[in-house]
């Protein structure tokens, strides 16, 4: 391996905490140690660690203001509640334990890709704009799938050829009950630490770097060779496909889809988490991401004064500290061991923070 | 860090080769049948005053758009209407008048980008961090530094780049167009707000790495002094017209060009 050993070193710091803290999640899960309403934070933790983390891709490193991410958790939703319906309606995996845990595999990754295909279709005409105009047009995308997922009558009622235009999807074929939920709280920890490694490998290498040079000058950009609709196309379609698959463990998550609960709101709902996490920081999207969802779950009967606290967290929030939580702040696990390991350590650095 | 394979290895077809090109926007004919052709590792300064059509002569050799008639070849290849980031590989580089940094990112990184292409590794190999992507990294990152070396930016290269002096933001954004492993250099008035100390540091940074990369360069500059002391031959401008062309002794001399730029008597 031509991997640097200080490299080599980090990755082994950091698989060995990633492992303990999904060891201990497991535990917690199998031995059902936990309330179903912890268990569901946790779940809803996880899909809000994997939206904002991707939402961050785009409007945090490419600099574009997209603001129909949950349009695409719609399609990821409602793509594998129908599909997971079909196989078991049609007898293929149907049944519980291994068959279960495979259907929602097929299910993650068929909604990841369905996902990410709409969102090269979606962005192909959307990214030409910028700005205000983006974010109105991605919004308008994300109001358009709802809609139309509304009006197909497989999609709504009991399900494919049982259903009815509606709303609501009564029947999904995942729908895990309590215990499964906790059972799974492992699989959906793993799911989401590979999504965010994989987000954050992506960002540190050729591709990262060049999605964030678009963000700083999109004129210089092309004028060092790179080809911009190219990267923010793909940019956008591969944070659309962690939408998808976000979607699938939602879907996983209730008994029933209501698209009322993937529309505008929700979509602001993330950008919020971005944005106070900080545009440009993973970890800021993380710990965001589970602050908010802790929060509006503790708020739940102050439901309707939600937007409004957020509206004024987020108005302070621009006047005192504009760049978000974190900035652009990284949090390392490796260097902060070595920080810890006093000044003698050798590969002791002064914390890295990309200002 | 050498320049790569050269694609004009036929000594008869000139490196470019411009052609009649021009450009109107609207009623406004803003560049007129402008002619040129470069051999390699030569010098050419194009002059003119303000407003008359220099810098959109680089944007339609980068692309930026698209010429109205006229052509123009690059080692042969036609190149009307292909894209910016296109050109920029097949070998045209250009710098800014005002200087158009990565701002936020580190210098290392800024040079980085110039050199995608130039990694091996695909998208998978880098979300896997494969053998292949740590290789293409550290040999990317040791001809990055390299190159800052050149510039001696070397113990800048952690530095953010909007926190640089104005006089090493210059010389970073020139860094960068040589990261793409161009053959042509397009400098935008790289001497625009310097002081004499650092101008004179700009021209022996340009000989260097004239011959150091055997590149041609093509620069606009409004520096007379600068101009006349390094540039082989001269193009002057003005309305979008090209009214003179000669060597620097030349220049100086010519009537039309110190009429454009002094005015005449009547």
């Amino acid at each position: 391996m031509n991997m640097p050993k200080k490299n080599k070193q980090a990755a082994l710091i950091n698989i060995a905490a990633l492992s303990i803290l999904l060891g201990i999640v497991a535990y917690l899960g199998f031995t059902r140690a936990l309330s179903s309403y912890i268990v569901g934070i946790f779940w809803l933790s996880c899909i809000g660690i994997i939206m904002a983390t991707s939402l961050n891709l785009t409007n945090g490193f490419l600099g574009q203001m997209a603001l129909g991410h949950a349009g695409f958790m719609l399609i990821g939703s409602y793509s594998s509640a129908l599909l997971s319906l079909a196989m078991v309606r049609a007898g293929v995996l149907a049944g519980g334990g291994a068959q279960q845990l495979a259907r929602f595999i097929i299910c993650l990754i068929f909604s990841g890709l369905l996902a990410g295909l709409f969102g090269i279709l979606v962005g192909i005409p959307a990214l030409r704009l910028r700005g205000d105009y983006l974010a109105i047009i991605t919004l308008g995308f994300g109001e358009i799938i709802r809609v139309v997922i509304q009006g197909i009558p497989w999609a709504g009622g009991d399900g494919l050829s049982q259903g009815s235009a509606s709303p609501v999807l009564f029947k999904t074929g995942l729908g895990f009950n309590n215990a499964t939920k906790s059972h799974y709280m492992f699989f959906v920890g793993l799911v989401t630490v590979l999504c965010v490694s994989v987000i954050y490998t992506f960002i540190r290498s050729r591709f990262g770097r060049a999605i964030i040079s678009i963000r700083d000058d999109e004129i210089a950009s092309s004028a060092s060779g790179i080809d911009i609709t190219f990267y923010k196309v793909t940019t956008f379609a591969f944070s659309a496909v962690f939408a998808g698959i976000a979607g699938s463990i939602f879907a996983a998550c209730y008994s029933s889809l209501n698209t009322g609960n993937m529309g505008f709101m929700a979509s602001v709902n993330y950008f919020v988490m971005v944005v106070f996490g900080g545009m440009g920081s993973i970890t800021g999207s993380i710990v965001a991401a589970i602050g908010l969802t802790s929060l509006n779950e503790a708020l739940r009967s102050f439901d309707e004064y939600r937007m409004l606290v957020y509206s004024i967290v987020l108005i302070f929030m621009m006047i005192f500290r504009p760049a978000g939580l974190l900035g652009t702040y990284e949090f390392s696990l490796a260097k902060t061991v070595s920080y810890l390991r006093g000044p003698g350590a050798k590969s002791k650095k002064k914390k890295e923070v990309q200002a | 860090m050498e320049t790569g394979t050269m694609l004009c290895t036929d000594r008869e077809t000139p490196l470019i080769k411009v052609s009649h090109l021009g450009i109107t926007f609207g009623g406004l004919r803003a560049v007129n049948d402008f002619s040129l052709e470069m051999g390699e590792n030569e010098l050419v300064g194009l002059i003119g005053p303000n407003g008359a059509g220099k810098t959109t002569v680089f944007n339609l050799l980068t692309g930026v758009y698209t010429p109205s008639e006229g052509d123009y070849y690059f080692c042969g290849q036609r190149m009307n209407g292909r894209k910016t980031h296109e050109i920029v590989q097949s070998g045209i580089a250009r710098t800014f008048q005002n200087i158009r940094l990565f701002s936020k990112m580190t210098v290392l990184d800024n040079v980085k980008v110039a050199m995608n292409p130039h990694y091996e590794y695909n998208v998978f190999a880098a979300m896997l961090r494969t053998g292949k992507y740590w290789a293409s990294e550290a040999e990317n990152d040791k001809k990055s530094r390299e190159l800052l070396e050149i510039f001696n930016l070397q113990d800048k290269a952690d530095a953010v780049a909007e926190n640089l002096p104005y006089g090493q933001q210059r010389k970073l954004e020139i860094a960068r167009a040589l990261a793409t492993d161009m053959k042509l250099l397009l400098l935008d008035e790289p001497a625009a707000g310097m002081n004499p100390t650092e101008t004179e540091e700009l021209l022996e940074c340009i000989r260097i790495i004239r011959q150091r990369f055997n590149i041609s360069i093509l620069l606009i500059e409004h520096d007379m002094s600068l101009v006349m002391k390094i540039c082989e031959r001269i193009i002057v401008i003005d309305y979008g017209t090209t009214i003179a062309r000669g060597t620097p002794e030349e220049i100086s001399q010519d009537p039309r060009v110190i009429a454009a730029y002094l005015g005449t008597d009547d």
